[in-house]
């Protein structure tokens, strides 16, 4: 099937399950919230490497937040239920807490909670102070420009994570192109986002390596500089430059939309095909095959 | 479906009637609920002397007409709501621990004491004692809200615990005496030694008060817990303004001859 002169492949993007957490960061200006935003999806990119994957969902209008401040959005993936609290507090602590005039809030509600600002509050050497609104427990923590707030818990929930679509063009500056067209396309959405630099990827990995240390390694298949080397390279001669988005998602629902939208959006002349990464089915829990993003049946 | 109580019979002296709760009466047809005794005095009565009712069943009641002698309604209620139009005497809400009670009119003195959980709305004012505990007991209330629109007197939240109580006029004097912890705010006048013996918890007033001297000066900044309370106010239907949620606060720390970590925050204009 085609989408204009791109070629979309018959196969698969396989995603996984995580659990997943939004968390609110409100500040005195919107420079300030971005700030704290920005340095707690900082080295995120990936579990394998970063135990978690985090992104900026969206900006908050000061009449959406809960204290009527500037707000971003984050969402924070990670495997399992556990590992997430910890993240949440390691970065919540390091990258909200220390950063000036910020007010971090739970924007998931979930039956299941892990304790973050709880933990937090020891911050306060005695000096934090819980207050309770409705069924709604909040540390006031003190630090030198006033007080954190924190929320006492944070919700959470079972995620999608690992959405796929791999861009194969004739050269660099139009792939990159299309995949700046892809990401701000999917950057619409809410409930997703895109863990790597700036929505996108280029070291693609495959499992294993030579080397027994290793638990990936470089996706060989799609490097255009191996093509000559590779009898089992992915390219055709036409194509000379492979970039790959990732999207983490709250639901299934939402990482095939934005995988639908990115598909439309990165479908551009110089564009050769538009693939996905699998692991033969073998691995992930879900199985988004491109052509049931299209209106189309399978040819 | 809501079971209704007018009164008909203004009583010579207090009723003691704790049994008009939701948790005695919802289960009770009209006629059961007629001959429910109540406490006249030194004399047993029953409900039917003092009020028609109408209803049955149902964990809704709405109680008409001057009840300021009437007492300890809604004591120990666990749920459900009780609409009071007009005005309601003492002990409204004692130990109650979940449901709403919402007064239309005036209410008199120990609104909610020592309450657990659950809600009280007075749109007209209160008496002494809101919310606190009684004498000789360590605390007032837990938990829970009591917003009051009016003015109400001495003593608001003393001991109290937990939860939080606004008044939307002014405050009575030793406004969070003995206070453990929970949040008092006043958007009117505050009276005198407000705060005495406290230990923790937080006192907000909109207006500036003379303080104890026991409680000492820390800054004036900008509480960002307080927006979310006032913004709730708010929502409330209270007359809370833009530049008070937005606002700076001095705070103030005390009580020094207690625990020292309970706060004051007035307004700064």
């Amino acid at each position: 099937m085609k989408i204009k002169s791109t070629q979309i492949d018959d196969t698969f993007a396989e995603a996984f399950k995580m659990w997943a957490s939004r968390i609110i960061i409100t500040a005195e200006t919107k420079q300030w919230a971005m700030a704290a935003a920005t340095s707690m999806t900082g080295f995120a990119t990936s579990v394998i490497g970063c135990k978690c994957e985090a992104g900026i969902e969206r900006e908050i209008p000061v009449n959406e937040t809960p204290d009527r401040r500037p707000g971003v959005s984050v969402l924070l993936f990670a495997m399992d239920a556990l590992g997430l609290g910890k993240r949440l507090v390691e970065r919540v602590g390091q990258s909200v807490m220390t950063c000036p005039t910020t007010a971090c809030y739970s924007g998931l509600e979930s039956e299941k909670t892990v304790v973050v600002g709880g933990q937090l509050r020891y911050f306060g050497d005695g000096f934090q102070i819980s207050k309770k609104l409705a069924e709604q427990r909040l540390w006031r923590i003190p630090v030198m420009d006033g007080e954190f707030l924190v929320d006492e818990r944070f919700g959470v929930q079972e995620a999608v994570g690992g959405g796929n679509l791999i861009l194969l063009g004739k050269d660099m500056k139009t792939t990159l192109r299309a995949a700046t067209a892809a990401t701000k396309a999917m950057r619409t959405l809410t409930g997703v986002i895109l863990p790597f630099p700036d929505g996108v990827v280029r070291s693609g990995s495959k499992v294993g390596s030579r080397y027994k240390s290793l638990m990936a390694s470089t996706n060989d298949a799609y490097c255009p500089t191996l093509r000559g080397v590779r009898p089992n390279s992915e390219l055709g001669e036409d194509v000379n430059c492979v970039l790959e988005i990732v999207i983490d998602g709250l639901n299934e629902s939402v990482v095939r939309s934005a995988m639908q939208i990115g598909m439309q959006a990165a479908a551009k002349p110089g564009i050769k095909r538009i693939s996905a990464g699998n692991y033969g089915g073998n691995l992930g829990q879900y199985k988004i095959d491109l052509y049931s993003l299209l209106d189309g049946d399978k040819p | 479906m809501t079971i209704s109580l007018s009164l008909h019979t203004q009583p010579d002296v207090p009723l003691e009637a704790e049994l008009i709760s939701p948790d005695k009466l919802a289960g009770l047809t009209t006629a059961e609920i007629e001959k429910q005794t109540v406490e006249h005095g030194n004399q047993k009565t029953t409900i039917a002397d003092f009020f028609t009712v109408a209803g049955e069943k149902s964990d809704s009641l709405v109680l008409e007409g001057d009840l300021s002698k009437i007492k300890h309604i809604g004591s120990g209620m666990s749920f459900g709501k009780i609409n009071i139009n007009g005005d309601v005497g003492a002990h409204l809400g004692t130990a109650m621990s979940g449901g709403e009670i919402v007064v239309e009119g005036n209410v008199g003195d120990w609104l909610a004491p020592e309450m657990l959980a659950g809600r009280v709305e007075v749109k007209g004012n209160a008496g002494h004692m809101v919310g606190s505990a009684y004498r000789g007991s360590p605390a007032g209330i837990l938990g829970g809200e009591i917003i009051i629109h009016g003015n109400a007197r001495n003593e608001v939240g003393h001991a109290m615990r937990n939860g939080m109580i606004v008044i939307g006029g002014d405050s009575g004097d030793f406004t969070g005496v003995n206070m453990l912890a929970g949040t008092i705010i006043v958007l009117g006048e505050l009276g005198i030694r407000t705060g005495a013996g406290l230990r923790r918890g937080s006192v907000v007033c909109m207006k500036n008060s003379k303080l104890l001297p026991t409680f000492s000066y820390s800054c004036v900044y900008q509480p960002t817990y307080l927006r979310l309370y006032l913004l709730y106010l708010q929502s409330l239907g209270l007359g809370i303004r833009e530049e008070q949620i937005m606002g700076h606060y001095e705070r103030w720390c005390g009580d020094i001859i207690e625990f020292n970590r309970g706060e004051i925050l007035l307004y700064h204009e």
